[in-house]
């Protein structure tokens, strides 16, 4: 796909003088901001959002988008697109020299509306989100918008924006910074970015080929064609094959990125040289992240706030769940509805995702790329012993798979009862097959975007009476919804009367067996940063 | 008793994780005392001579057999 490109325009807040007072500025277009900015104006925000480029759809960035990701994108009215366009996939193998030493599979049940993942280009994520902004009235998209300049006061912040016609400055209640793993607002705001960086390259080749391999993760240690280092191949849409190879820390990042030294490596790979490159370039990871995601009128979200290795596909996958986990709350706040603690939730929460993250994202680069010879030794063990023993399969690391984090949160009420299965409070939501009355399927997840996305009430009837603003699913013989294959019963544990008191961004705030009215009260108090 | 094989741990990475920090900063010599210290440990926990016997076979399989 070429680079789409967008023309920069001049906006009447550039001819004032004071600046043009917004609720929210979200500075960025890249995954992350696009999504925000869908969800903040799906829920009834005005949104200025900016970019400073004016092109999207350069470079081998994400492929891999999780489960999760595209629950949320379905909440946005995207991920028909990005389902009919990306290549699904569930099975990841990976190999000792040539034999397979471990199989998994993300998603052994059936009855969930999304995969466990799809491979897309970022380029096409972006593009679709893009298609999206542009039906939404609601966001004022500016291209070639620059923040260089921050000015925070008691109740707003000003940015200064370069332009092609030179500076204005913007004033906002809140300014969302989804400006990258580069991000100037981080520096603005003057918050250190610590970590690990890892010291081993890796090359990553998109190729062009006809190709017969199944659509499944390869990952290989140690492979004939690429000895004593890691190798990944990945299908993509259009018949692009992601191709990574670990290249050392010594290598000469200049001289391997040239498609002629390039060209025999993958050709030892692939046993013939029928293919040609998309893309070629050497990257080194790093794992890191801010202390706070917070800073005043500031709110830090995606690769700005955190960053880690491509191993296990967190990066867009936990942007879009930062982005998710805030679009409501800062609607509440702007609404009136919610104040500062409300906000703060948003520091736990993600401050918690970005550290298990991290900490996956870390295990795996490890074991990928190991720091000492003892090290070595020990993941030369475990890929040995994974041949035979089951518990050293469980040991081989080549990435843990992005999935929604379970929060230990304030916002959350504890179980009082004892339950069997189901969410736990502080976690997301799981899909299940359901029929409407008229006997045509439908999922949870449907139900509870019809619900309104906001708090909605989860109940096998029949269960409670609803509080004030709260939306509902009412599963049962005679309810709307009916649960015929009992999978609904299963993944909740859900007795006769039982509810899930389900948040706007899906998670569980609280559960019951039996529900009284003041528990539920309390519980949505609660939950909206209230008690 | 028989060795167990199938994965005991809730988290096997923290668990590898755990050793791996273990050895962080040891010399490569100071790394195999500290195995064996380890082993010898984990040997009197079993403490029981049949399973570490197939232990040392499983673990010796993967070292000199198969080539
Ligand atoms: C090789 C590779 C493979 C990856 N694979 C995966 C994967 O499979 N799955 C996954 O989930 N993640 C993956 N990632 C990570 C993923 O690409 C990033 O996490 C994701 O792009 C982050 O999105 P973002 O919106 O936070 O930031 P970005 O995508 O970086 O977007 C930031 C935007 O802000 C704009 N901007 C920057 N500064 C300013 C400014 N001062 N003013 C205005 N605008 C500004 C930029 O132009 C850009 O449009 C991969 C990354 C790499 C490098």
């Amino acid at each position: 796909m070429a680079p789409a490109a967008f023309g920069y325009r001049r906006h009447p807040d550039q001819d004032r003088h004071d600046p043009a007072r917004h609720p929210v500025v979200v500075v960025g277009a890249g995954p992350v901001g696009l999504s925000l900015s869908i969800d903040l104006a799906q829920r009834g925000q005005s949104v200025v959002l900016l970019d400073d480029a004016d092109r999207i759809g350069e470079g081998s960035r994400a492929i891999c988008f999780s489960k999760r990701s595209l629950e949320v994108w379905d909440r946005l009215g995207v991920a028909d697109r990005m389902l009919d366009k990306g290549v699904i996939w569930q099975v990841g193998k990976i190999f000792l020299r040539d034999a397979m030493v471990y199989r998994f599979d993300l998603l052994p049940e059936s009855g969930h509306k999304m995969p466990a993942f799809i491979n897309l280009q970022q380029y096409y994520a972006e593009a679709f989100l893009l298609d999206r902004v542009q039906q939404l009235p609601a966001i004022d998209l500016r291209w070639r918008n620059k923040v260089t300049g921050l000015a925070q006061h008691n109740d707003h912040a000003v940015l200064t924006i370069a332009t092609p016609d030179g500076e204005y400055r913007l004033a906002a209640d809140y300014v969302v910074a989804c400006d990258g793993a580069r991000s100037a607002l981080r520096g603005l705001v003057g918050a250190e970015f610590e970590g690990e960086v890892f010291e081993d390259q890796f090359l990553i080749a998109d190729v062009k080929m006809q190709a017969e391999f199944p659509t499944e993760r390869w990952f290989w240690f140690d492979p004939p064609f690429h000895s004593g280092q890691s190798a990944l191949l990945h299908r993509q849409p259009d018949n692009v094959w992601r191709i990574d190879l670990q290249i050392g820390a010594d290598a000469d990042a200049a001289v391997e990125r040239q498609p002629e030294n390039v060209r025999p490596r993958i050709e030892r790979m692939l046993g013939h040289g029928d293919f040609s490159f998309e893309w070629i370039s050497v990257y080194k990871f790093q794992c890191r992240r801010m202390q706070r995601l917070l800073h005043s009128r500031v709110i830090f979200a995606g690769d700005s706030a955190h960053q880690v290795s491509p191993f296990g596909a967190r990066g867009a996958n936990s942007g879009l769940e930062d982005g998710e986990n805030l679009a409501w709350k800062l609607d509440l706040v702007l609404r009136g509805k919610a104040g500062a603690a409300l906000l703060s939730s948003y520091d736990v929460e993600r401050g918690q995702a970005a550290d298990d993250n991290i900490r996956a994202s870390t295990r795996s680069t490890d074991f990928i790329a190991p720091h000492s010879a003892q090290e070595r030794r020990l993941r030369g063990a475990v890929l040995q012993l994974a041949k035979e023993a089951d518990f050293a399969k469980r040991m081989v690391n080549a990435g843990r798979l992005s999935v929604p984090s379970v929060y230990d949160s304030p916002l959350s009420t504890p179980d009082a009862e004892a339950w069997a299965g189901g969410p736990k409070p502080g976690a997301s939501m799981i899909d299940a097959p359901l029929a409407r009355t008229d006997g045509a399927a439908c999922y949870l997840s449907d139900a509870f975007v019809a619900a309104g996305r906001g708090f909605t009430l989860l109940h096998a009837a029949n269960g409670a009476a609803l509080p004030d603003g709260v939306g509902e699913i009412r599963i049962g013989r005679d309810a709307p919804l009916r649960d015929n294959a009992g999978h609904f019963a299963q993944r909740y544990d859900a007795s006769p009367g039982a509810a899930y008191l389900l948040r706007p961004d899906g998670y569980v705030a609280a559960r019951f067996k039996q529900p009284t009215p003041a528990a539920l009260d309390a519980a949505l108090a609660r939950a909206r940063g209230q008690a | 008793m028989t060795l167990s094989t199938t994965s005991n741990f809730a988290d096997p990475d923290a668990a590898y994780r755990l050793i791996v920090e273990a050895h962080r900063g040891l010399s490569d010599e100071q790394s195999a005392a500290l195995d064996a210290a380890l082993v010898l440990t984990l040997a009197n926990h079993i403490g029981d001579l049949g399973v570490l016997r197939e232990a040392v076979e499983l673990a010796k399989r993967g070292v000199v057999g198969e080539g």
